[in-house]
């Protein structure tokens, strides 16, 4: 029997501390959709997905309903469609219909305009690619991402280049909205087929038909729980961060099971990660400083988000049947008031944000640069962080927005759980030559680690 | 055959009189079962937690969760009614 002070407890995580499901994510395989000719394909994913995925909402507001937590997104994830557009010329159609498809199941977002290029590029792949802008623009619930390295294949510096001009054309393309179309635009290395978290997430080829996956959130919880044990040694924070991690990750294994269940679809993975949102009480940042850093961003930063993304993976681990996805804490800047508050205090850079990368799940996310910042420069940001995510052997991204028009201290906003940013400042020295070199950058060796 | 019974039934707010009165006598008028209850007035903050039996009801959960909320707006006070397993998941093994 569950006591008194259980529920009030889980009742003051929801209502004070912004306990939440982020997401229900459902993955769609779109293999069988396969066939020649755009807008008979285009037809065939818009018929796939709206099948599919008909009665996710529902389910979702009833599970919400059932138990009480707030679900904050409804998504579905498709098989990258550089995958299954090999036999048109033109993947826009097939872009236009996950749109419409996503909009008529009632998602906020549909992700999955992706091509993997960790190795090379097919031309259906590089269409899609160079299709992104365009696409992205012209929709408003499609998501886009291009993995251009991995661990064992290096980075195509090829993709690099391009990805680096894609960003600053859909910047462009979407100027009067602040470079919005860039917010749903990432580019990974290392990415993983299994993640329920946009703008990156895609259903992999190694997946089957479909699935249910769930991204938890829950930063304002841990922050909470560690205001209780101000000043005590860091073991003791992190068994701290564990204990909040598991109890937020069971929530999320229950909503998964639930939407497995009643949607009659396989349950995929529960996704750990301390996902942020502009709320106040709703940030990683605020964990960090209330583990003793005046700013985030300052001296010491780094170890403190390795131990906060070390211990919410070891909490969530044992909560969950299946773990997967991005599984950390992330760390985006216009998304958490933290962030954005250290940024504008010049406490937190570009460079201490890559750094902190190398610990944290994913990378560079949500980050505001001038407007004129040059393609190759993007291109150059872009595999920083690939660099860093193949030789770790971690999923890292860039989801950088050059905000057309703005300067260094100019304020952007994108609204919603996507948030506002300060424009933060880039090296002004050149990369061009380095990005123009194209070609590959070789898989590391993984032995002799220093 | 919907395998969760129970749910947890949780009024906050500020005493008054018949509070448990009301929301007792909704929850029969659903053929819902109390199963237990406990209740505690500090500082005149009110505070109710009550399990109940949801196997049988003659409505559907959503029309009982929004009856209780109606009631608790016209009360005054915060009803909220919660299948158990949110909380047997998050604090038990």
């Amino acid at each position: 029997m569950i006591n008194t002070n259980e529920i009030m407890e889980t009742l003051h995580m929801i209502d004070q501390e912004k306990l939440d499901v982020r997401t229900i994510t459902m993955g769609v395989s779109l293999f069988e959709c396969v066939c020649d000719g755009e807008e008979r394909l285009a037809q065939r994913v818009y018929d796939r997905v709206t099948s599919q995925a008909e009665r996710l909402v529902q389910v979702g507001e009833e599970i919400e309903r059932d138990f009480g937590v707030p679900i904050v997104n409804k998504r579905v994830s498709v098989t990258p469609a550089a995958l299954i557009t090999g036999a048109v010329r033109d993947p826009l159609p097939v872009a236009r219909a996950l749109d419409r498809a996503g909009k008529a199941v009632g998602v906020d977002f549909i992700g999955g305009y992706t091509a993997l290029v960790q190795k090379g590029m097919t031309g259906a792949d590089e269409r899609l690619i160079r299709s992104i802008p365009e696409a992205l623009s012209g929709t408003s619930i499609l998501c886009s991402s291009v993995n251009v390295a991995s661990t064992r294949a290096g980075i195509n510096m090829d993709a690099v280049k391009l990805c680096g001009q894609v960003v600053c054309d859909l910047a462009k393309r979407t100027a009067d909205r602040d470079g919005l179309g860039c917010a749903k635009f990432v580019v990974f290395a290392n990415a993983v087929e299994d993640n329920p978290f946009m703008a990156g997430a895609f259903f992999g080829t190694g997946e089957g038909d479909s699935a249910v996956s769930v991204g938890v959130s829950g930063p304002g919880t841990v922050k909470r729980a560690l205001e209780k044990i101000k000043g005590a040694p860091l073991d003791e924070v992190a068994e701290t961060v564990k204990r909040t991690a598991f109890r937020i990750t069971r929530v999320g294994q229950l909503v998964a099971r639930e939407a497995s269940r009643r949607l009659r679809v396989p349950f995929g993975i529960v996704d750990l990660s301390l996902a942020p949102t502009p709320a106040v009480g709703d940030s990683v940042a605020h964990i960090l400083e209330e583990m003793g850093l005046e700013k985030c961003g300052t001296h010491g930063s780094t170890a403190a988000l390795a131990l906060l993304n070390d211990a919410v993976k070891k909490g969530g681990v044992m909560a969950s049947s299946q773990v997967g996805g991005l599984s950390g804490a992330f760390i985006p800047l216009s998304e958490d008031i933290g962030m954005i508050r250290a940024a504008e205090s010049g406490a937190l850079t570009l460079d201490k944000l890559e750094a902190m990368t190398c610990v944290c799940s994913v990378g560079l996310d949500m980050i505001a640069v001038p407007g004129d910042t040059p393609a190759e420069t993007i291109s150059a940001i872009i595999a920083d962080e690939a660099a860093i995510g193949m030789i770790n052997s971690k999923t890292t991204a860039v989801r950088v927005i050059p905000a057309p028009g703005r300067g260094v201290g100019d304020k952007v906003e994108f609204g919603g759980l996507l948030g506002w940013a300060p424009v933060i400042p880039v090296h002004p020295f050149s990369s061009a030559e380095f990005i123009s070199r194209g070609g590959r950058i070789p898989a590391p060796l993984n032995s002799l680690k220093n | 055959m919907e395998p969760i019974s129970k749910a947890v039934v949780t009024v906050l707010g500020f005493d008054q009189k018949g509070i448990i009165a009301r929301v007792a006598d909704r929850l029969y008028k659903h053929s819902i079962n109390i199963l237990d209850i406990s209740q505690t007035v500090v500082s005149g903050f009110f505070n109710m937690i009550m399990l109940v039996d949801i196997s049988s009801p003659d409505c559907s959960f959503s029309v009982i969760k929004e009856e209780l909320a109606r009631l608790g707006d016209e009360i005054g006070v915060q009803i909220r009614i919660q299948k158990n397993e949110i909380f047997e998941a998050m604090h038990h093994i």
